[in-house]
């Protein structure tokens, strides 16, 4: 396992074939009769000659060098890295599901309408807000889609809003997010409990507030009290409420945002539904808002007739348009709806019960042990901060490569960006107490050895198949790609 | 409350409760106030067994009318081409599909170097110097590059040809709305761009020019001709394409593209409704820090050796919030992963091969339209394995597909939907999976239907 694993394009021995295609049924005429030499490629593209047997060793090596919850705990706090059912894998793989075209007659696709439909609904009650849209790929793709509806909403009302406020707690992409809807974004501090700072939201809001973007429960884990205040400060000055939904997996049946003055929510079905991250994606962000909002939705949404006929509605003219071509990611809508069934309302209720019960205790397990910025209640994820081990030479990013060695994910680290050394731990609540508790010794264990034995710490991780990688000379000398060419 | 994705025991609930100092759960959300806490059961659909969701979804699925009991004529930006069994056992390897993004690289080295034979798979067939790890699809990805044009070259004018895919032209409108980006259209003339109309669009205010080859209508356009237009004032050329016709066909980069998009559905991605696909970038290496999304970069370890990380992270926006160059976070990894999977299947020959054989059966298919008499091919440039049939006066594309369904086929898509001018008007599709017998039925089948 130690070894390097070569490139793919290493492995490549000239005459290999790894693939089967049909011979040519049709009487074929040379290919520069029927396009022009001029438009055809000059030399072929330099891509590999492989056998079968070379592409199953090559990726099932790359997979051995890589982990996922299906290896172990993996508590990336803010990322909800539960455990992702292998009905949901089975179900997205049905030919009536994988093999059909977007284009294909409304009439030849009512079973994929119907469940994006009964999914759109479930969507809605579960959030509190009257209408779903299933477009948006991912997380920040939802919060641009939803803030893009916040501005033709004001523009609609003929009024110039420019501006989006958002706590310094917040998710990178939600001022990133802000920009690209054309807002500028207006950063308030966090009080010292870590919430919203009534008086600094104050002074903040003015005519030119578009919206304020918000997660509840924040990204230290706590429960935003004053919530209904925030919303009629906000609301006052003429903005909408914006929430972002990282952490639906603490709330679920217990509160929802359209009850809590939201106007817009985003989903992100890879944390909240247990839809597989995929090393990085696919992901979906559906988004849902409030009636006052419904006529500005990206089309096209899922619609029923009264006798039972679904069909999609490209949506008026009022709508910001198309944010995605087709229907969404429509692999995972399936993924998601297939895990909200295998619960349905009361077990999702017990799911954050148990979430946010993991997470508390953890909290109380490490709080003697690591410096909580936050001491109290916390909802589904608690962060500590790494600043007590500063006076050993060893810092946040140490441990986390230390836990490494003990076959763990690390949590997320040096995030929010309002707590220093922020270590921010996420349990879920598909993982068994015993899973806890060892992770908890590991964590005390590791406080020990950054007294005793520093650089242990500072030289992980030991066992890994590369220890600790260079990332200043990959971002000085970039080597992006293997350039064969 | 038993379930099998729970692992919480009564027991294990009250040790912990003790442990936290609990005397009820509800102790826990005591912080959300009362009037905004939910009471009652939400109105969601019930909780079924395994075995009854399992029916109940294939009830949902045997529903659709799918590939295997349709022979499909469709493409207009989704494909049926073969998707070779191998690439769904890696695929399900779940070490790769239930991991996070790799941001910690001494545990994540498989799919970071799998990312980086990506990028270098999407570099070699699009000519380009830098390629990303992926976008949403081809038309946020077409977006983007519009995005990006506009930022470097601090202009506010694009300019895209009608032929470009109708609904990633949506998507690049409602992107322009939001950086204020005034989006201007070239018209077309026998299927390819109209050369004299884009360069009369192209100022020194254009951004960029953006065109796709093949186009929306299958044809392949002239590149080098487009260059020298989308060039002529300094603006960029971003070219979506389909990554298995860069097989046979000359690569953008190499005819003069700064910019090249398009989606990687083509490559061993099952259609899937549309989604989730794989949108691919690439960029010449002047645009190298300008590029959205992840990038994977190599790298040596504290011995020495080889090891990939997530680089150039000074322009995303986790690290620079409202300055990032786009807000991308979550991508398509897996689908890159599928893609790879697919150009390592394939490899030097095989891309080769696929792609001869959807220009044969393409031109074969065309060549039946031509000679049926009652239908025609309204042009003449050079196409892949899409093109254009002109129905008769009197036949309403969408009722003629109505009817070819129940014939067992997925007829072509009704370019009346999206340009008003080709009412009557249907782009088929020919895969290396259409047979000629398929193919013959098909053609005899519609003409047969025609009144």
């Amino acid at each position: 396992m130690k070894q390097e694993q070569p490139l793919i394009f290493e492995l490549s021995r000239p005459g290999r074939v790894a693939y089967s295609l049909p011979a040519c049924d049709v009487p074929a005429v040379p290919v520069s009769e029927l396009i022009p030499q001029s438009m055809l490629r000059e030399r072929p593209a330099d891509l590999p000659e492989l056998y079968e047997v070379d592409v199953i060793r090559h990726y099932t090596a790359l997979s051995r060098r890589n982990f996922g919850i299906d290896n172990g705990f993996y508590p990336l706090g803010s990322c909800t890295m539960k455990y992702n059912p292998k009905i949901n894998e089975d179900a997205a793989r049905f030919a009536g599901f994988a093999k059909i075209h977007p284009y294909q007659p409304e009439e030849s696709v009512q079973g994929a309408l119907e469940l994006l439909y009964r999914l759109q609904k479930d969507l809605a009650a579960l959030t509190g807000m009257d209408q779903v849209t299933l477009q948006p790929a991912a997380g920040a793709h939802g919060e641009w889609t939803g803030l893009m509806m916040i501005r033709a909403y004001h523009e609609k009302r003929g009024e110039k809003r420019t501006k989006v406020i958002v706590p310094d707690s917040s998710h990178g992409t939600n001022p990133a997010s802000a920009a690209v809807a054309g807002f500028e974004t207006i950063t308030i501090k966090s009080n010292d409990k870590g919430l919203v700072d009534l008086a600094a939201l104050r002074a903040a809001v003015g005519d030119d507030t578009a919206a304020l973007m918000l997660t509840n429960p924040n990204t230290l884990g706590l429960f935003e009290e004053q919530i209904e205040e925030i919303a009629g400060i906000v609301h006052a000055a003429g903005g909408l409420l914006y929430y972002d939904g990282a952490n639906s997996n603490a709330i679920m049946g217990i509160a929802r945002p359209g009850d809590m003055g939201f106007d817009v929510v985003h989903l992100n079905l890879h944390k909240t539904m247990s839809t597989p991250h995929g090393g990085g994606g696919p992901g979906a962000g559906p988004v849902g808002v409030k009636s006052k909002l419904v006529p500005f939705l990206p089309g096209p949404l899922v619609k029923k007739t009264a006798d039972d006929v679904y069909y999609l509605d490209a949506g008026g003219e009022d709508s910001i348009g198309r944010v995605k071509a087709f229907y969404g990611n429509f692999g995972i809508l399936v993924r998601a709806y297939t895990y909200i069934r295998s619960l349905g309302p009361e077990l999702l209720r017990r799911v954050s019960e148990c979430a946010v019960l993991n997470a508390n205790y953890m909290r109380k397990r490490l709080e003697p042990y690591y410096e909580t910025p936050y001491p109290g209640i916390c909802k589904h994820e608690f962060v500590l901060s790494g600043k007590g081990l500063k006076k050993y030479g060893v810092r946040t990013l140490d441990v986390a490569k230390r836990l490494l060695d003990f076959g763990y994910h690390p949590p997320t680290i040096y995030f929010p960006l309002n707590v220093e050394e922020c270590i921010m731990i996420e349990p879920t609540e598909t993982e068994s107490k015993e899973t806890l508790d060892a992770f908890i010794e590991t964590m005390i264990l590791i406080a020990q050895e950054a007294e005793r034995e520093p650089d242990l710490l500072l030289n992980a991780p030991h066992t890994t198949v590369v220890g600790r990688l260079d990332e200043a000379q990959a971002a000085r000398k970039p080597v992006l790609n293997c350039s064969c060419s | 409350m038993k379930h099998r994705y729970l692992p919480m025991t009564e027991q294990d609930q009250a040790e912990m409760m003790k442990v936290i100092g609990i005397r009820s759960l509800d102790e826990l959300f005591a912080d959300i106030p009362d009037s905004v806490r939910y009471k009652g059961t939400l109105p969601m659909s019930e909780a079924l067994d395994e075995a009854a969701l399992f029916k109940h979804l294939k009830q949902l699925a045997d529903r659709n009318t799918d590939f295997d009991k349709a022979v499909c004529f469709l493409g207009a930006g989704i494909y049926d081409h073969h998707v070779p069994v191998v690439i769904n056992h890696i695929l399900s390897r779940s070490e790769f599909y239930t991991a996070y993004t790799p941001y910690q690289p001494e545990i994540s080295q498989g799919e970071l170097q799998a990312i980086f034979e990506f990028q270098s798979y999407i570099c070699e067939l699009t000519g380009l110097k830098v390629a990303n790890a992926s976008m949403y699809d081809g038309a946020t990805a077409l977006a983007e590059a519009g995005a990006l044009a506009s930022g470097h070259t601090k202009r506010k004018r694009i300019v895209v040809s009608r032929t470009v895919h109708p609904e990633a032209r949506a998507v690049l409108r409602t992107t322009a709305r939001g950086l204020n980006l005034e989006i201007v259209e070239a018209g077309y003339a026998n299927g390819t761009t109209d050369l004299e109309q884009l360069a009369a669009s192209v100022t020194d205010q254009t951004a960029a020019v953006i065109v796709q080859s093949p186009n929306f209508f299958g044809c392949i356009e002239d590149l080098r001709a487009i260059e020298a237009i989308a060039h002529r004032h300094q603006g960029l050329l971003i070219v979506s394409t389909n990554p298995l016709a860069l097989g046979l066909l000359e690569s953008p980069g190499r005819l003069g593209a700064d910019i090249a998009v398009g989606d990687a559905q083509p490559l061993g991605i099952p259609a899937s409704f549309g989604g989730p696909t794989c949108g691919f970038f690439a960029v010449t290496e002047a645009l190298m820090r300008k590029i959205p999304g992840r990038i994977v970069g190599q790298t040596v370890d504290r011995n020495g050796k080889r090891g990939f990380v997530l680089t150039l992270q000074a322009r995303e926006q986790h690290i620079r919030r409202e300055k990032a160059t786009s807000n991308i976070c979550s991508n398509q990894a897996l689908l890159a992963l599928c893609a790879s999977v697919y150009l390592s299947v394939m490899g030097k020959s095989g891309m080769i091969e696929v792609a001869q054989l959807n220009v044969q059966k393409a031109h074969y298919t065309a060549g039946l339209f031509k000679r049926s008499g009652r239908m025609s091919l309204p042009f003449t440039a050079p196409f892949f394995n899409e093109f254009v049939v002109r129905l008769p006066d009197d036949a309403e594309a969408g009722e003629v597909n109505r009817r070819l369904l129940t014939e067992g086929f997925l007829g072509g898509y009704d370019l009346g939907l999206a340009y008003p001018e080709l009412k009557g008007h249907m782009l088929v599709a020919v895969t290396e999976r259409r047979t000629k017998e398929e193919i013959d039925r098909f053609v005899e089948r519609l003409e047969a239907g025609l009144a």
